[in-house]
């Protein structure tokens, strides 16, 4: 099959690949990038595992095509680290709440709420639980993971410390 | 001395032993995408592998055209039975004595079924082929409902094995039928039923259902030619035994075999199973030399993989007028599918399920269970379960609500009323487990004193009279459910897995700067085994935690463990580990005496050091005493400081809990609100309080599933009707309620220190606690049992049929 050019930023880098036009963004991230960060739960856009953020919107990475992402801005969980590669505050969170056990879903939990955050830095744990209804967890029965992203946005307003 | 002597306490608490709500060790990796899960790992010039899986639930396959898939560029081989014939790799055997087809040979039995394998250089190539191969079917008549299976015409599943009087566990009855498994004394049982005050009798579902972790199954094979070494990555609950077991079926040695579990994203159960695609995987790179990586898609997974429960389970229950349980009658047919690939220990072949007397002092009871052949996928797994305990679990707290409702007692009053109590420990039951250690009525009263269970059922009383006054349509539903688990399989002695038996090992290193690597036979999917056992250490050797490395899933560096599942981690590999830490610690305290000129006798443990008696302040710490073992000729004692243990538990345990739910439930929608969840467990010694509480809410969240919705379903021509995400429910963060979590702790009087296990919990006492809570929200009209799921529409119908509509 004939590829394309793609060319896009992917945690702040700028990449460049050829591709097959109907390959999905998942799948490049994953295997042509290396970035393996963002997991496949269903590859039918319901469990929220492959959740990235793009230009500035939460996507489910398998629901679409690299070419859509052409041009764009494209952040993974690999890119919330801090500059100085210690965990972001969400990440920091998680781990001080026990928000995951597994660990399968949390990328794309991560992202995902990231991108809640930015959208609603002041949500009730209501606003919480539905805008994270887009991605499944089978291990935390998400208690903990509402209670991380709640202290995560209470240090993102300068409320709280991050530290233990 | 200038520095302040930190008191033992002080000391303890620096070790993050028992006790401590550690923080997650294994954390800092996964939050940041830096697991390393089956499907992460590349290797050079890996192919892919994909299936043909069959339309029809029941066909024989009369050719198979691979020529078109052939052509599709990059693909490189397809694989079918034909080509594994010669190999005698087109069957496998199954963990539960039967035998299952790798690929269709000549015939289907389930849709969804393994036909061919496609292996490409990239997955869009195999995807393409596998569209692409031409398979011819003729289609037989289907059976998915167990009862049709065993009647006399019913067509014949497994043409293999028709003629076979005698199974893996004994008589067969039919040619559809696998075995029948009898437990306890029918005579007095039945005698016991005919002369009650009062029999209770229901038929009760336990639908089928997926374990479904959010992680489908997968591997990596890679055989190197050079050195005949055969190495699979995947997703695997029990790496050593599937060594095992790859080296009995393709008669490569075991030592050239290495499995390798590396990160697993969620098991349940559902990653126990040795699947077609290892089996396929592994034949595909020795046939072409290169690794080759096949992972399911979830459709696949929710099709194709150890699904579990499908129990039906016909109970009676009899009592005396005044509430005492004299006996307890059952009689399951268990759907196992089209191959028996039940997991459970080799002489329970319907696991555990004779724990189904419960937390109750019931003098006699009976129980049989036939398995029977369907046209539906193979499995029966322990979903979040120990071998077939949810079911148990399920039969005997919904017998009990029926059991109240016709004694018009009290659900809380009568379960109260039987508990097997304290002084009756360790209990031997009817159908012959010997409970450990319990605390039933303590729990009990707690927690209908949390949630005031007296104001629940008058608020419930008010809102039955408001409805009838047209007030209200909803209704409000109190779900009780006092469980006991049977947990830490087991015994060698009788449990055993394709004749392993199931014991646990640890192998513990310590450095000698003082900090340690531990070794185990088990393997984390999410429980924190990294962060737990090195707790279990630290307080047994007094090195921190923090400097304890657990390394687990290799079978190249791991002592031989029989894996993680059944809950057994913590009662087995969690007692090794100890026994192990003990070792150590004989053995240090003889070089701490040597170093501190006194007799061994006259040094005692103290936190993290020796100590002489009556001496305190001369002590030598864990750490001098690691780096001694290494640099000094010390006469009589071997350097190094290395332990090993292999641990087999006397005994089971026997954790338990106490959980109340309340739900109000809308008659005209069907919808189900859970107000409030309440779970009190007893897992004995409580290792790490954070962890535990996390494994409530998940295990609870999976319980929500399977009572509300979850549901692998089937039509008559054995279509799956749940294949993907959009139909198989799985709650999301929106329709999971808030849990209050609580304890009592009752320590297992056999295991080292005291804990029991408590992954599975909540699923053994969720499912019944959430399903009681719906049925009793109509039981003031008159209802008394509906199957479960409990979605929307069969709760509407409950409202429906009883007239409620209007
Ligand atoms: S893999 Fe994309 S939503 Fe599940
Ligand atoms: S932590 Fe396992 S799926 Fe969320």
């Amino acid at each position: 099959m004939a590829k394309m050019h793609v060319k896009m930023t992917v945690n702040g880098t700028q990449v460049e690949a050829l591709a097959e036009p109907r390959t999905l963004l998942i799948h490049f991230l994953r295997e042509e990038l290396g970035i393996t960060g963002p997991h496949i739960g269903c590859e039918t856009s319901h469990c929220g595992a492959c959740t990235v953020d793009v230009d500035g919107r939460s996507v489910k990475s398998c629901t679409m095509f690299v070419g859509q992402a052409n041009g764009a801005s494209v952040t993974t969980v690999e890119g919330l680290v801090n500059p100085d590669g210690s965990l972001g505050v969400l990440q920091e969170m998680f781990r001080e709440h026990h928000g995951l056990q597994c660990g399968f879903c949390t990328p794309g939990m991560i992202t995902r709420a990231h991108r809640l955050l930015q959208e609603n830095p002041n949500p009730s744990e209501e606003e919480v639980r539905f805008g994270m209804s887009g991605n499944l967890c089978r291990c935390t029965g998400y208690q903990n993971i509402v209670k991380a992203i709640m202290a995560a946005a209470a240090v993102l307003r300068g409320e709280k410390e991050a530290a233990e | 001395m200038n520095e302040i002597t930190p008191t033992p306490a002080e000391r303890a608490e620096k070790l993050k032993g028992l006790g401590s709500s550690r923080k997650r060790v294994e954390d800092v990796r996964f939050t940041q995408g830096k697991g390393n899960y089956v499907d992460d790992i590349k290797l050079p010039g890996m192919l892919f592998g994909d299936f043909v899986r069959s339309p029809y639930a029941h066909a024989r396959v009369v050719s198979i055209d691979a020529e078109a898939a052939k052509q599709v560029p990059g693909v490189v081989a397809v694989l079918t039975a034909a080509d594994l014939a010669p190999l005698g790799l087109h069957w496998m055997p199954t963990l539960a004595g039967d035998k299952q087809m790798v690929l269709a040979d000549g015939k289907v039995l389930f849709q969804g079924q393994e036909v061919a394998f496609v292996v490409a250089t990239d997955r869009y190539a195999a995807a393409d082929a596998v569209e692409l191969v031409e398979v011819d079917y003729e289609e037989l008549p289907v059976v998915t409902d167990p009862f049709k299976a065993l009647e006399p015409d019913a067509p014949v599943l497994r043409e293999d094995i028709a003629d076979q009087k005698e199974g893996a566990h004994g008589a067969r009855r039919h040619h559809n039928h696998i075995f029948t498994w009898e437990q306890g004394d029918r005579e007095a049982t039945e005698k016991v039923l005919a002369e009650a005050d009062v029999v209770a009798e229901e038929m009760i579902y336990y639908h089928r259902t997926h374990p479904c972790p959010l992680e489908t199954c997968g591997c990596v094979a890679s055989m190197d030619k050079v050195n005949g070494k055969l190495t699979v990555w995947g997703t695997f609950q029990a790496p050593h035994a599937v060594r095992t077991v790859a080296s009995l079926i393709s008669g490569i040695a075991e030592h050239n075999i290495r499995i390798i579990s590396p990160d697993i994203g969620g098991g349940f159960g559902n990653k126990v199973g040795v699947y077609p695609g290892y089996i396929c995987s592994i034949v595909a790179s020795i046939v072409t030399g290169k690794p080759v990586k096949w992972v399911e898609d979830r459709m696949e997974n929710l099709m194709a993989t150890a699904f579990a429960r499908d129990y039906w389970m016909q109970g009676k229950i009899a009592a005396t007028k005044d509430g005492r349980i004299t006996g307890l009658w059952c009689h399951v047919t268990a759907d196992h599918g089209g191959f028996d690939a039940c997991a459970d220990p080799t002489k329970f072949p319907a696991g555990f399920f004779n724990i189904c007397t419960g937390s109750y002092d019931i003098p006699v009871a009976w129980l049989a269970v036939d398995g029977v052949y369907t046209n539906k996928a193979p499995g029966g797994v322990a979903y979040r379960c120990s071998f077939r305990v949810t079911e148990a679990a399920y039969l005997i707290e919904r017998m009990i609500e029926v059991l109240a409702i016709k004694l018009g007692i009290d659900a809380a009053e009568l379960r109260r009323k039987n508990f097997i109590r304290k002084d009756q420990f360790p209990y031997r039951s009817a159908l012959g487990w010997e409970y450990d250690s319990g605390d039933y009525h303590t729990a009990w009263d707690k927690a209908l004193a949390a949630v005031g269970y007296e104001d629940l059922r008058a608020e419930q009383a008010d809102r039955v009279e408001s409805f009838r006054r047209g007030e209200t349509r909803k209704l409000m539903g109190v779900g009780l459910t006092f469980f006991t688990e049977i947990v830490g399989a087991g015994p060698v002695k009788n449990c055993d897995i394709l004749g392993l038996g199931m014991f646990d090992s640890c192998e513990i290193r310590i450095h000698p700067t003082g900090s340690a690597i531990a070794r185990l036979g088990t393997i984390s999917q999410g429980q924190g085994h990294a962060t737990t056992f090195a707790q279990i250490l630290a307080s047994e050797i007094g090195i921190p935690a923090d400097n304890i490395t657990i390394e687990e899933g290799d079978t190249d560096t791991a002592p031989y463990g029989l894996g993680t599942y059944g809950s057994r981690s913590t009662p087995v590999a969690g007692a090794a580990t100890a026994m192990a830490g003990r070792k150590i610690r004989a053995k240090a305290q003889m070089i701490a005496a040597y170093l501190l000129e006194v007799h061994d006798d006259d040094v005692e443990w103290d936190v993290d050091r020796f100590v002489v008696k009556g001496a305190p302040e001369r002590f030598k710490a864990m750490a001098e005493i690691a780096f001694a073992a290494y640099n000094q000729a010390i006469p009589g004692i071997e350097p190094g400081l290395e332990a090993v243990s292999y641990y087999d538990p006397p005994n089971m345990t026997y954790p338990f809990g106490a959980y109340v739910c309340v739900v109000d439930v809308d008659v005209d929608t069907g919808q189900v609100d859970i107000r409030r969840f309440y779970a009190l467990d007893d897992c004995g010694t409580r290792i790490n309080p954070m962890i535990i509480e996390g494994q409530v809410h998940g295990g609870l969240t999976e319980a929500l599933a399977i009572a509300m919705g979850q549901e692998i379903a089937y039509d008559e021509l054995g279509n799956v009707k749940t294949g993907t995400l959009m139909d198989f429910f799985v709650p999301t963060a929106w329709e999971t309620p808030h849990y209050e979590t609580d304890w009592t702790t009752t320590p297992s009087p056999h295991h080292p220190i005291g804990a029991k296990g408590v992954g599975e919990s909540p699923n053994v006492g969720g499912v019944p606690c959430f399903s009681n809570a719906v049925n009793d929200a109509f039981r003031a009209f008159g209802h008394v049992h509906a199957h479960m799921p409990h979605d929307h529409w069969r709760v509407w119908k409950i409202a429906h049929d009883l007239g409620l509509h209007g």
